[in-house]
C-alpha cells in the first residue's frame, strides 16, 4: 500500500501539486487521470520518491519512503518511467537483468535464478525473441515492453507506471494493462485514455487544475458530471456487459460553429 | 503479492541451459581477458627490449625473472643490459601500463557518469589544473619543499584544486547533474589553460617554457623505481578493481538518474563518489606522466565494441587495452626519431584523432 498525505510540489513559483492525498491499496490498480498539465506525472514521481514533497509524507506499507534505504525502496517499488534510456548500448537481456540489481549485493553476479526470472519477464511482455537485440535499435513499442519486463524482474510488491501505453499499438495497450491487472501487485498507472482506465483500473484519482477533482472507484469517478468540467468536453457514458464505455463530443460552441461552416 | 509467484506460470523454452546467452558472453569475455593479458605481457617484454639499444626479448625475460624470482640464477647478460632493462626501461613500461589502463578506465567511468560518449578524463578540467601546478613548479619553483617530488606534488595539488572547483561550481545549483558537471569542467579547463599559458609567458624563461611544453604533451621519461610509481600502482589498480566490481551500478547510472534511483542506486551520491575517485586517479596520472590525450576517449569505445556495454566487462577490457596501447605509443615515441624522444601525447593524438573521426562518421550513420 502506498499512501500519500498532503503532498505538494512546485516548479519554480508554479504549484503543480498542492496538498494532495491519495492511497493505492494492495492488490488493486489505481489510475491517475486528468488533463495535460494537471500534475499526474508529478504526483507519480512524488509517490516513488523521485521528488520529495516539502509537505506531508509518503508511506509504503506504513514505512515512510524517505527513510527507506534506496535498495530497500527498489525492492518494494518497481517503476516504469518515460525516460527513454535510448542511448544505452546494452542488449535487451542485459537491460532486463538490471532489474535484479536491488536483489543482489553490490559485488554479486547475476545467477541462474536471476536469468530465469529475466527470461520469464521478457516472455510475459511478449518480448522473449528480443533478448539478444540492442535496446537502442528497438521500436518505441518494443522498448516500452522491455522496460516493463525490467520492472517485473524487480519482483516488487508495488508497480508504478507513467503512461505505459505510450507508443503501443491497440493490441499491446490492452495486453500490457491486462498484464498489470493480473499481477496482483499494488499498482499505480498514469493514463490518458479514459476507456483504458475504465477497463483496467479499480480506483481512479482525477486531477484537475486545482488538485484532486475526484477520487474513488471507477464507477464514481467516471461520471460525466464529474469529468465534463475538468476536461471541457461532452461525455456520454454507456454501461455495457459490466464495463463502462465513454463517448466524447465537443461542447465548445465555437468549435461546433467552425465545423459547421 | 509477489510477482515472482505468478511469473512462474510462463513456461520457458525447454532444453535451453543458457537462457539469455549470459554464460556464452561470460566465456567470450574470459577469452578476451586471457588473450589481452598475454598480449600485455608480450608487449611489456618487447617494449622493454626496444629503444636506442635493442635487447632480445629472451634476455629481457631472463633479466626480469632473475630480479623477481631469482630464476635463472646464472647471469648471461652484460651489466649495462641489466641496468637498461631493470633501472631504465622496466619502470617506464610499467608506468606506461598504469597510465594507459588508468586513463582508459577513467574515461569509462566518466562516460557512464555524464552519459556522453565524448567524455574523457581531461574534460573535467582536472588535467588543466595539474598542468597549471606543474608549470608553477617548473617556472617558479612552487612546492620546492617536496624535493624531487616537487613537480608531481604540485601537479597533483593543481589537479585536486581543479576538480574541487569543478565540483563546487557544478553543485551550486543544489544537485550535481551530468550537464552541469560537463559545462563547469569545460569552463574551469579553459580558465586554467589560460593560467598555464600566462605563467609560461610571465616567467620569461625559454628553457622553463620548453620543459613545461614537453610535460604538457606528456612523457613517461620521469619513470623510475620510486614512491610515485608505487602510489600510481596502488591508486590505479585499486580504482580499476573497484569499478569492475561495481560495474552494475555504472550500468544503471549510465541509463539515467531516474532509472538509477528506481533500481536502488542513489545517483547523486554515486556520482560524487565517482568524481572523487576519478579526480584522484587523474591527479596521480597527470602528475606522473603529464597530459596524454585521446586514450581515455578512444579506448572505452574499443572495449565496448569488443565485449558489449556492461561495465563489469568493459572496465577490465578497457584497462588491458589502454595499457597495451599506451606502451606501444611510448615505444613509437622512443623509436621514431631515435635518439630524440617525441612526447607521447603527440603519438596518442596522431593515432586517436583518426579514430575519433571514424566514430563521428559512425554516429552519423546510425542517426544516434
Amino acid at each position: 500500500m502506498i499512501r500519500a498525505s498532503e503532498v505538494s510540489w512546485r516548479y519554480g513559483a508554479n504549484p503543480v501539486i498542492e496538498g494532495v492525498s491519495v492511497t493505492a491499496r494492495p492488490g488493486r490498480v489505481l489510475g491517475l487521470i486528468g488533463p495535460n498539465g494537471s500534475g499526474k506525472t508529478t504526483l507519480l514521481r512524488l509517490l516513488y520518491g523521485a521528488l520529495r514533497s516539502p509537505t506531508g509524507q509518503v508511506t509504503v506499507d506504513d514505512d515512510e519512503l524517505s527513510t527507506l534505504p534506496s535498495r530497500e525502496a527498489a525492492r518494494r517499488l518497481a517503476v516504469v518511467v518515460q525516460e527513454a534510456g535510448g542511448e544505452t548500448a546494452l542488449t535487451v537481456a542485459e537491460l532486463v537483468l538490471l532489474g535484479r540489481a536491488p536483489h543482489l549485493s553490490t559485488f554479486q553476479r547475476t545467477g541462474r535464478t536471476d536469468h530465469e526470472i529475466a527470461a520469464r519477464c521478457l516472455a510475459r511482455v511478449g518480448a522473449a525473441h528480443l533478448g539478444g537485440r540492442a535496446f537502442a535499435q528497438l521500436s518505441g513499442g518494443e522498448r516500452q515492453r522491455v522496460l516493463i519486463a525490467r520492472a517485473l524482474a524487480q519482483q516488487a510488491t508495488h508497480l508504478l507506471l507513467d503512461e505505459p501505453t505510450n507508443h503501443l499499438d491497440i493490441r499491446y495497450q490492452h495486453e500490457i494493462l491486462h498484464l498489470v491487472r493480473t499481477l496482483g501487485t499494488c499498482s499505480v498507472v498514469v493514463l490518458h485514455d479514459l476507456n483504458l482506465a475504465a477497463r483496467y483500473c479499480d480506483d481512479l484519482v482525477l486531477l484537475g487544475s486545482d488538485g484532486v477533482a475526484a477520487a474513488g472507484t471507477i464507477d464514481q469517478v467516471l461520471d460525466p458530471t464529474v469529468l465534463e468540467p475538468v476536461y471541457g468536453i461532452g461525455i456520454q457514458r454507456l454501461d455495457l456487459d459490466d464495463n463502462i464505455h465513454l463517448l466524447f463530443h465537443p461542447i465548445d460552441q465555437s468549435i461546433k460553429q467552425r465545423s459547421a461552416a | 503479492m509477489q510477482i515472482g509467484v505468478r511469473v512462474g506460470v510462463i513456461a520457458l523454452p525447454q532444453g535451453k541451459q543458457d537462457l539469455l546467452g549470459v554464460a556464452a558472453q561470460r566465456r567470450r569475455t574470459g577469452f578476451w581477458l586471457l588473450g589481452l593479458t598475454v598480449g600485455l605481457v608480450v608487449t611489456g617484454v618487447v617494449a622493454v627490449g626496444s629503444g636506442a639499444v635493442g635487447i632480445a626479448p629472451l634476455t629481457v625475460a631472463r633479466i626480469i625473472g632473475h630480479h623477481l624470482v631469482g630464476l635463472p640464477g646464472e647471469v648471461t647478460w652484460t651489466p649495462p643490459q641489466e641496468a637498461i632493462v631493470w633501472q631504465v626501461r622496466l619502470p617506464r613500461v610499467l608506468l606506461g601500463m598504469l597510465v594507459g589502463a588508468g586513463l582508459a578506465v577513467c574515461g569509462v567511468a566518466l562516460q557512464a557518469m555524464v552519459r556522453n560518449v565524448l567524455a574523457d578524463p581531461y574534460l573535467l578540467g582536472i588535467n588543466s589544473g595539474a598542468s597549471s601546478g606543474a608549470a608553477a613548479a617548473i617556472l617558479f619553483g612552487a612546492g620546492a619543499g617536496f624535493g624531487r617530488y616537487a613537480l608531481s606534488t604540485s601537479a597533483f595539488l593543481g589537479a585536486l584544486a581543479a576538480s574541487l572547483l569543478v565540483f563546487l561550481i557544478a553543485r551550486s545549483g543544489g544537485r550535481v547533474t551530468s550537464i552541469r558537471l560537463l559545462l563547469s569542467g569545460v569552463a574551469v579547463g579553459y580558465a586554467l589553460y589560460a593560467t598555464t599559458s600566462f605563467l609560461i609567458f610571465a616567467s620569461g624563461s625559454a628553457e622553463g617554457a620548453r620543459s613545461v611544453m614537453f610535460w604538457l604533451l606528456g612523457s613517461l621519461g620521469l619513470a623510475r623505481w620510486d614512491a610515485l610509481l608505487a602510489v600510481a600502482a596502488i591508486v590505479l589498480i585499486g580504482m580499476i578493481g573497484y569499478l569492475t566490481v561495481i560495474g552494475r551500478r555504472l550500468d544503471v547510472l549510465a541509463i539515467g538518474d531516474e532509472t538509477a534511483q528506481t533500481l536502488g542506486v542513489s545517483p547523486d551520491r554515486f556520482r560524487l563518489r565517482l568524481l572523487v575517485l576519478v579526480s584522484l586517479s587523474v591527479g596521480v596520472l597527470v602528475s606522473a606522466a603529464g597530459s596524454i590525450g585521446f586514450v581515455g576517449l578512444v579506448v572505452p569505445h574499443l572495449a565496448r565494441r569488443i565485449v558489449g556495454a556492461p561495465h563489469v566487462r568493459v572496465v577490465p577490457v578497457a584497462a588491458l587495452l589502454g595499457a597495451i596501447l599506451l606502451v606501444w605509443a611510448d615505444v613509437l615515441a622512443r623509436v621514431l626519431l631515435a635518439p630524440q624522444e617525441i612526447p607521447i601525447g603527440i603519438i596518442t593524438s596522431l593515432l586517436g584523432a583518426p579514430f575519433l573521426l571514424i566514430l563521428i562518421r559512425r554516429l552519423h550513420a546510425t542517426g544516434a
